[in-house]
């Protein structure tokens, strides 16, 4: 940096200093927890110890990665993560579509408001909430479900202990809590469509399905695909919150939904490891990051307008 | 368009029965939480109880329920932590809106790195510890709750829409950026203010991650987390007996009082909703705008 630079930059903030303190608090805060955390990445390469801290740990090269890339642990974390993700993305677009389309069609406007505000409810609970909303209807004694099996006449199930059942019902529950959202931003597009096209399709003697078919849908399109690839690219960040809310530490479950965010908690919090903890977090920021990245690019090119940079 | 008649009638029912869906699972939960704790016990949960009882109602308010403690440590940090955080993220957007401020998009850049790149769980875990956030009502405000870029960039994309002549009018009468930012910007940008502070509202009352990671005295514990606690330790619940003896009967009603803390967590929500929906449905739209 040249001694004219060093001085322009010293004028500029001369100048603006009430501007630039007002940022003060924001730019300390993001430096303390976003830029003061890069050397912890250092642990992962270390047997780390709190009394030495981390310039002083020894470092152990790449036994951390090792260890969690030998276990069958790291594929089906990574595995369950994302396919929860990428069942997350594509039913949850999928059933906030079709909604908005039966919206769009709906008549009374007071009707839709009041249904849109009620389907947008639950997206304002918490995940502890919902554990509880799950438990009602699981719970293997007092559950909605297992009664009404018995009513039924059916054996009972014991949900809480089948990893397989666990997919669905948080795929589901997730459509449940969040498909509000989605609704929402789909019907804002939607409304955003020149109404000129509707008029001239319905002159051409077009009925509504064609209309949906050919003019409501493709024009719907870029937003889906802009908001897909945007969570596509953070598929590789499990729901802490949710998973850990309804799922705990019952292990029973771990085969179809522990998550690399579970995992990386009981790593540090459980047993006690941070060097490993650092090192599966590392992994899952790399792989993330270069997501981002990627499809950063790819949003770049189909709609400037959306990218993240 | 009268031909589809039939079709209007279906599509009204098919919405309806969705919205029901939305909303019964939390009715379940409702009618539980009144539910005599016999009833459950012969019956299980179910939408049409034997027998009703407000005892589960009755213990979480007497005077020495964990309840009423969480209850006030949830109101305090959501009050302070989004008055805090709307504070600390309005004048950092207004810093990055304003045009005469020449490194506006450095600083841009500077907060906007550590939202691509997250280095994740464990260095904010050490961090926090580090600077003693840590079993205090200041681990549950200020890591990674109190600032949040996304916000940041929300307030600076609306505010970017004042125009500049504003700032150098006020200039020219002698006002400073603090003045302007707070008497000029401020005002004209309440929608977003708004809904960043709906955001981090919400945020912070449902927040219950830093509550586990950072919190093991249970006169710190957020309603959420007690309500977290509570599913998996009947001992919690014990203790709240052994302090209530105006129960009117003598059976604990342990399924009917967890039910009862989860409706009384979601109540502030219901109780805000008309506001929260109409400010959340504000921002989404805004936020789905860039630049």
């Amino acid at each position: 940096m040249n001694l004219s630079l060093m001085k322009r930059t010293f004028q500029e903030i001369r100048k603006n200093h009430i501007a630039y303190l007002l940022a003060l608090p924001a730019v300390i805060y993001t430096f303390i927890f976003g830029y003061l955390t890069l050397p912890y990445i250092l642990i992962s390469f270390q047997k780390f110890n709190y009394k030495l801290g981390i310039w002083k740990s020894p470092f152990i090269g790449l036994d951390n990665f090792e260890f969690f890339f030998m276990s069958d642990r790291a594929w089906q974390v990574t595995f369950n993560t994302i396919r929860l993700n990428f069942l997350f993305i594509v039913v949850g677009t999928a059933a906030a579509l079709l909604l908005a389309i039966l919206f769009n069609e709906l008549k009374g406007r007071r009707f839709s408001r009041i249904m849109q505000s009620t389907i947008l409810f639950p997206h304002f609970l918490s995940w502890v909430i919902v554990s509880y909303v799950l438990y009602s209807f699981f719970a293997s004694n007092y559950g909605l479900l297992n009664q009404t099996l018995d009513w039924l006449g059916l054996p009972q199930e014991n949900w809480y202990s089948e990893p397989r059942y666990w997919v669905s019902i948080l795929v589901s529950v997730n459509v449940w809590k969040e498909v509000g959202i989605s609704l929402v931003i789909y019907l804002a597009a939607i409304a955003g469509i020149d109404n000129s096209l509707y008029e001239a399709a319905t002159i051409d003697g077009a009925n509504r399905r064609q209309q949906i078919r050919y003019i409501t849908l493709p024009l719907l399109m870029p937003t889906v695909t802009i908001l897909s690839l945007l969570a596509l690219g953070k598929i590789m960040y499990g729901s802490f919150d949710m998973i850990y809310a309804i799922i705990k530490d019952n292990g029973l479950l771990y085969p179809t939904v522990d998550v690399i965010d579970t995992y990386v908690f009981r790593s540090l919090r459980t047993i006690g490891n941070p060097a490993q903890a650092m090192a599966v977090g590392l992994y899952q920021s790399i792989v993330g990051f270069i997501l981002v990245f990627g499809v950063n690019l790819i949003v770049r090119k189909v709609s400037p307008d959306n990218s993240l940079f | 368009m009268r031909t589809y008649k039939p079709f209007d009638v279906f599509n009204k029912t098919f919405i309806s029965i969705l919205a029901l869906l939305c909303t019964l699972p939390l009715l379940l939960v409702l009618i539980v939480s009144i539910t005599d704790e016999r009833s459950i016990q012969s019956r299980g949960y179910s939408f049409f109880p034997d027998q009703w009882s407000f005892d589960a109602y009755r213990m979480l308010f007497s005077g020495s329920s964990p309840l009423l403690q969480s209850y006030i440590v949830s109101i305090t940090v959501t009050v302070v932590g989004t008055l805090l955080a709307v504070m600390i993220t309005s004048m950092a957007g207004y810093t990055l809106a304003a045009r005469h401020v020449r490194y506006r998009n450095g600083l841009a850049m500077f907060f906007f790195v550590t939202m691509v790149f997250n280095t994740g769980l464990v260095p904010w875990y050490m961090i926090s510890t580090k600077l003693g956030l840590q079993n205090n009502i200041w681990a549950l405000i200020i890591p990674s709750l109190v600032f949040n870029p996304f916000n940041l960039f929300l307030a600076r994309n609306y505010m970017k829409q004042i125009p500049e002549s504003l700032i150098e009018a006020a200039k020219m009468d002698g006002a400073n950026d603090a003045f302007i930012a707070f008497r000029i910007f401020f005002p004209l940008s309440l929608p977003v203010l708004a809904t960043i502070t709906l955001f981090y509202g919400i945020g912070y009352w449902n927040n219950w991650f830093n509550a586990i990671m950072l919190v093991d005295t249970p006169n710190l514990y957020p309603l959420q987390y007690l309500l977290f606690k509570l599913n998996s330790e009947i001992s919690m619940i014990q203790q709240m007996q052994s302090t209530t003896a105006s129960l009117s009967t003598s059976l604990l009603p342990t399924e009917s009082i967890k039910m009862a803390t989860a409706i009384v967590t979601i109540g502030p929500i219901v109780l805000f909703y008309p506001f929260l929906q109409r400010y959340f449905i504000k921002g989404l739209l805004i936020g789905s705008v860039k630049e």
